[in-house]
């Protein structure tokens, strides 16, 4: 074993100077800033349309047409059913939307359930066709809908029934996408375990299973609900006379543009702020309670 | 084999397995089954992964249905039985506590599920069993993997099972946070007087727990007994390898003449007492533990009546402190290894040629023809 001695520390120098405060050079100061400065055009280009969406519903409904400014009045958000028409299109989406929400939710809960617990036959096979609806592009789901509707039920049953099948099915296919991955990710030693703790098989979904699945199925729920409100394309072909809210916007475009449109617009980004903020609020109160 | 007489306790409130075989398509995870498990005791499952401890824990606790067989608790046939109508509970490997309830609901779960209502003065005083009572309002994932362990001990506990099963229950903790669980698991045990199976796949952990071990192999059980009982007297090379570490060497019973089996291995003459050795003509294997073995320089070192094996030259040499383990090699090509507890005796370095002996009462017989490697290197693979 040989002696080590460890080499003197080699000691600085003490500055006899305090340095000067170095001058920073521009290009130091533009790759500072160039995060920022693309984050807040990116920022304004997606917010953009809802500003104009804003900003626009406070204009003075004075013709059919409201597309250019006229004068700030609040007639259009005291007046928001001003047109009977549109209001009476904004209910029957919501209403479609709900029952849609409700029926494709449940199925696709119990599909999801059968996916994940489950090993049948034809398990890949109705993987794909949960698929299909997705993948497949909505015209040609839409055509073929018309066409079946036209022939098992006739044209004259088109209707608020129709939209809401055609709704549900294709709603079906992203409830199973998302509720099948929370499902997934959720340990199923948590079952036994409720299992074993004398807990039967309806008590284990009850306070084991859904209250851990619930998140998951709630997203479901509101992907579905967002997806129905807003279909245009499938809703067209199965509407019959029936006109829903996509519809009436797209129609209006060519009859009338009432400033209300943006007055419901406005409410539906303000609304979709205040929950996310809600949440937001709980779940940081939620976490501050522990 | 009962050990109830061992413990001199009735049948009452026993585990019994009968003829309890598992088949997974034609693999048997299970193979026939007999197990008396006393009730009050602490017993401990041993085996490494894959031989079919965790299966037969399952099918205790009704999570998996036997193919052939009967599980009895008492006089009372429980094979058919839902998991959720057995007086059974599992401390389960991974914990499987609740993540969505605190700790006070995830300890009352079992208690409300059986309609109680009152449930504040028992999940209290189990909490305080734990020693957790200030957690109460946690949530899982903010406890200390040594923390939910207890809390998953305490939920299965305060059902008051009949039995409690505990699937490797201190697998995922830290050396040292398992030393202190297992005295603690010890201590719980002793005071609620509740049977306890325990399956582990770590030879010290089933020592330092159970009354009772034993140890599977391949679906079937190779042999129980007490911890002693085992280490000292293994009937197979498997649980002389597998419950610590075994010098085994193959040889041939010459004659037994009283309480005295003499061997013949690899031209020199060995002893054994004649109750330890299994046969009394043919070949048979002589194991003796390591650290009951010693070295000399020179045969003239060894005391008169031990058995020796001379020639060896040491190969290896570790000092870990408390003890220094060597490794020599036999003319034979025999590699015996001795632990030698540090008494402050001089260090032989690999090369120095030595003369290994022991105490022919230490040693034990095996019967011949087994596969001397059995059990061997199964603990690293399973750790």
């Amino acid at each position: 074993m040989t002696t080590v001695t460890a080499p003197p520390a080699a000691r600085p120098a003490a500055p006899t100077t305090t340095p000067k405060a170095r001058r920073r050079s521009p290009m130091a100061w533009i790759r500072e800033h160039t995060l920022l400065a693309v984050t807040v055009v990116i920022f304004v280009f997606m917010l953009l349309p809802n500003a104009v969406i804003l900003w626009m519903s406070f204009n003075r409904p004075v013709g059919k047409f409201d597309y250019v400014w006229h004068q700030f009045s609040l007639d259009a958000w005291l007046n928001p059913c001003a047109n009977n028409e549109m209001c009476h299109s904004i209910g029957l989406s919501l209403q479609i939307g709900v029952v849609a929400t409700i029926v494709a939710t449940i199925l696709g809960t119990m599909i999801a359930f059968a996916m994940v617990r489950y090993r049948f036959k034809a398990r890949s096979g109705v993987n794909a066709l949960l698929f299909l609806p997705m993948a497949a592009p909505e015209v040609v789901m839409g055509a073929t809908l018309a066409a079946l509707f036209f022939n098992t039920i006739g044209p004259g049953g088109l209707g608020f029934w129709t939209i809401t099948i055609a709704h549900v099915m294709f709603c079906v296919s992203y409830v199973v996408v998302t509720v099948k991955s929370r499902l997934a990710g959720m340990d199923p030693t948590l079952e036994r375990a409720a299992q074993d703790l004398y807990a039967t098989p309806a008590q284990t979904f009850r306070h084991v299973t859904l209250p851990l699945v619930a998140p998951g199925i709630a997203a479901a729920a509101l992907l579905a609900f967002a997806l129905s409100v807003d279909d245009y394309i499938i809703t067209v072909f199965t509407a019959g006379n029936l006109e829903t809210f996509p519809m009436y916007i797209w129609g209006s475009v060519q009859r009338a543009y009432p400033a209300q449109i943006d007055v419901i617009g406005s409410l539906m980004l303000l609304g979709t702020m205040a929950v996310i903020a809600l949440s937001q609020i709980v779940g940081r109160a939620r976490t501050a309670r522990r | 084999m009962s050990s109830n007489d061992v413990l001199g306790r009735t049948e009452g409130g026993d585990l019994r397995l009968v003829g309890l075989t598992k088949r997974y398509g034609s693999f048997t995870a299970v193979d026939d089954l007999d197990l008396t498990v006393p009730q009050g005791s602490f017993f401990a499952l041993l085996g490494a992964s894959g031989c079919g401890k965790t299966t037969t824990l399952r099918m205790v606790s009704g999570l998996e249905e036997p193919t052939i067989g009967q599980i009895f608790l008492g006089d009372e046939d429980v094979t058919d039985r839902k998991p959720y109508r057995r007086p059974v509970n599992t401390v389960f490997q991974n914990y499987a506590l609740f993540p969505h309830l605190d700790i006070y609901e995830n300890v009352a779960f079992g208690l409300r599920r059986r309609g109680r209502k009152d449930v504040r003065k028992p999940v209290e005083e189990m909490l305080d069993l734990v020693e957790l009572g200030h957690l109460a309002k946690r949530k899982p994932n903010q406890l200390s993997g040594g923390q939910q362990q207890r809390i998953a001990l305490a939920r299965a506990l305060i059902n008051q099972p009949q039995v409690l099963l505990l699937d490797e229950p201190l697998g995922a903790l830290d050396l040292k946070l398992r030393r202190q669980m297992q005295i603690e698991l010890k201590r719980i045990q002793l005071e609620v007087g509740l049977t306890f199976v325990h399956v582990t796949h770590d030879q010290e952990e089933a020592m330092t727990m159970a009354d009772t071990i034993a140890v599977m192999n391949a679906g079937r059980i190779e042999q129980m007994g007490s911890p002693a009982e085992l280490y000292e007297n293994p009937r197979t090379t498997f649980v002389a390898n597998f419950l610590g570490q075994s010098n085994l060497i193959p040889g041939t019973v010459e004659g037994v003449t009283g309480e005295t089996a003499t061997i013949s291995a690899h031209g020199q003459r060995l002893t054994l007492d004649a109750a330890r050795c299994p046969v009394t003509s043919g070949p048979v294997i002589l194991g003796v533990r390591p650290e009951k073995v010693q070295i000399a320089l020179s045969a003239e070192e060894v005391p008169a009546g031990s058995n020796q094996l001379a020639g060896g030259v040491v190969l290896d040499t570790s000092f870990i402190g408390v003890s220094t383990q060597y490794l020599v090699k036999l003319p034979s090509g025999e590699e015996i290894s001795v632990f030698e507890q540090n008494t402050g005796r001089e260090i032989q370095r690999p090369g120095a040629e030595v003369v290994v002996f022991w105490d022919p009462s230490q040693g034990f017989g095996l019967e011949g023809g087994q596969d001397i490697e059995a059990g061997a290197d199964i603990e690293e693979v399973a750790a």
